[in-house]
């Protein structure tokens, strides 16, 4: 689905080939710093590299209006974002942004059930915590069924139990709906249960992790 | 009484009295502002003095090329002064936006002004042109620095926000709504509520001055309604083509934030 060749970027990411599948999950982990986020951020053009080529779908990634491209290829930041307004608000405002259509109360109840918030809809989500925060934010990327979903540490803020629910859940929805899946995580465990594709990032150069699915 | 009392030398001396009383409080109180004080009404004095003089110069030798020559002296000091005021580091093409909006803005503006609402003739008459024009410029200059330092802080304050609805798919415009509009709103506010409260809380500069020249109070009103509704139109125009303009140079080619 991506393909990137001798990329580059300020001195710290080097890509010479890198292969990313489709309607599959990608893990990607490494050391703090080591250029995760920012591979997250080329394939949705949030960053251009300084040399080198990207393609998705066999098209180079220029050829692609930045912002359509984005609204196929959705990424949930590292830092869980609140927006102004209720939770109901929060989780429309991706579908607002991409100008798709919006989706009914009990819509929003079922994916508020499936990252496990335990909210009701017109509470003012500044007040959540850390962990429903980041529940919140899933919610958000999820209700927008975008071809790739980009995550960036989704489950940083959970307690194990609340992460492996979470997970699962995340990796069905990837599987049952033909998606395709990146995801940047802390925990070489965590990478290696859900199974997919593995890519570690050394000093700002992966290194495909032997025994992918 | 309709004559203009001339104030001699000894009456206009007499004001500084008001200074004398502020110093004494000021250094009785030991607030170390004396210095401040005294430089202000000096700066003051001799400015206007100057001035005084220059727009005598000026109105008995009108002009076009004068007329314009004093505004776009007036558009240089206030474009500067607005640089001044905003904290945070401005880029070229913000500088560049802030000038073009506030010339084209305030031109556009004062010559609608000039030639439709007043319809001066000849246009140039430096007695209305350039004292109007300093009024629409200097009311769009403090609402051009309030906007922009709105959109600058809230964009350099907002980034992660901002970056977080381009990957959920966001236009740049969409992405920056609703801060360019809290910036476009806290520029027109001092406008609304100088329009709210004036003639009640307040007599405005320009018709008092008119009234105290001899020039009926119906007059003097006509004129001010005139001008507040040519400021509020200006201050409206400068700062939603700065705000326009602005939010847009902070997005490169790739829809990227660049800060």
């Amino acid at each position: 689905m991506f393909q990137l060749k001798n990329i580059r970027l300020h001195k710290i990411l080097h890509i010479p080939d890198l292969i990313i599948e489709g309607n599959r999950i990608t893990c990607i982990t490494g050391e703090s710093g080591g250029g995760k986020t920012t591979l997250l951020k080329l394939l949705n053009r949030m960053k251009t590299p300084d040399a080198g080529t990207i393609t998705y779908l066999g098209q180079p990634l220029e050829s692609y209006d930045p912002v359509q491209l984005r609204r196929q290829v959705v990424m949930m930041a590292q830092d869980s974002l609140v927006f102004p307004g209720s939770i109901r608000e929060n989780l429309l405002i991706g579908l607002r942004f991409s100008e798709k259509p919006g989706v009914s109360d009990d819509v929003l109840k079922s994916m508020m059930e499936m990252v496990k918030l335990r909210k009701t809809l017109d509470e003012d989500p500044s007040n959540l915590s850390g962990g429903e925060k980041q529940r919140l934010a899933l919610g958000r990327v999820l209700l927008m069924y975008p071809e790739v979903l980009l995550l960036d540490e989704p489950s940083s803020s959970l307690d194990e139990e609340t992460e492996s629910l979470v997970i699962s859940r995340i990796t069905d929805y990837v599987h049952k709906r033909g998606k395709t899946l990146v995801m940047v995580t802390h925990s070489k465990a965590l990478a290696e249960s859900i199974g997919g594709d593995h890519i570690t990032f050394e000093n700002g150069s992966p290194k495909p992790m032997p025994g992918g699915a | 009484m309709s004559e203009i009392i001339e104030l001699s030398f000894s009456q206009l001396a007499a004001a500084y009295v008001f200074v004398i009383v502020l110093i004494v409080i000021v250094k009785a109180k030991g607030i170390p502002r004396e210095k401040d004080i005294l430089l202000a009404s000096v700066r003051m004095t001799l400015q206007l003095m100057l001035t005084g003089y220059v727009l005598v110069l000026v109105f008995e030798n009108p002009h076009p090329a004068i007329t314009l020559l004093a505004i776009l002296l007036m558009q240089t000091f206030a474009v500067f002064n607005i640089y001044k005021r905003i904290k945070s580091p401005l880029s070229t093409a913000m500088k560049q936006i802030i000038a073009f909006a506030m010339i084209s803005g305030t031109a556009l503006s004062l010559f609608f002004f000039i030639l439709v609402v007043i319809r001066l003739n000849p246009w140039y008459h430096p007695q209305y042109f350039i004292p109007l024009g300093g009024m629409i410029i200097g009311n769009s200059m403090t609402g051009i620095a309030l906007g922009a330092s709105n959109l600058v802080d809230g964009i350099h304050k907002q980034r992660h926000i901002i970056e977080g609805s381009l990957m959920l798919g966001a236009t740049p415009q969409e992405a920056v709504r609703s801060l360019a509009n809290g910036a476009f709103d806290a520029a027109i506010l001092p406008t609304i509520n100088s329009m709210l409260g004036m003639g009640i809380v307040f007599l405005p500069g320009m018709m008092t001055g008119q009234i105290l020249s001899g020039v009926s109070p119906t007059t003097a009103i006509e004129y001010q309604i005139a001008i507040m509704l040519g400021i509020a139109g200006s201050v409206t125009l400068t700062v939603f083509l700065m705000v326009h303009l602005g939010a847009k140079s902070f997005f490169n080619q790739q829809k990227q934030l660049t800060l």
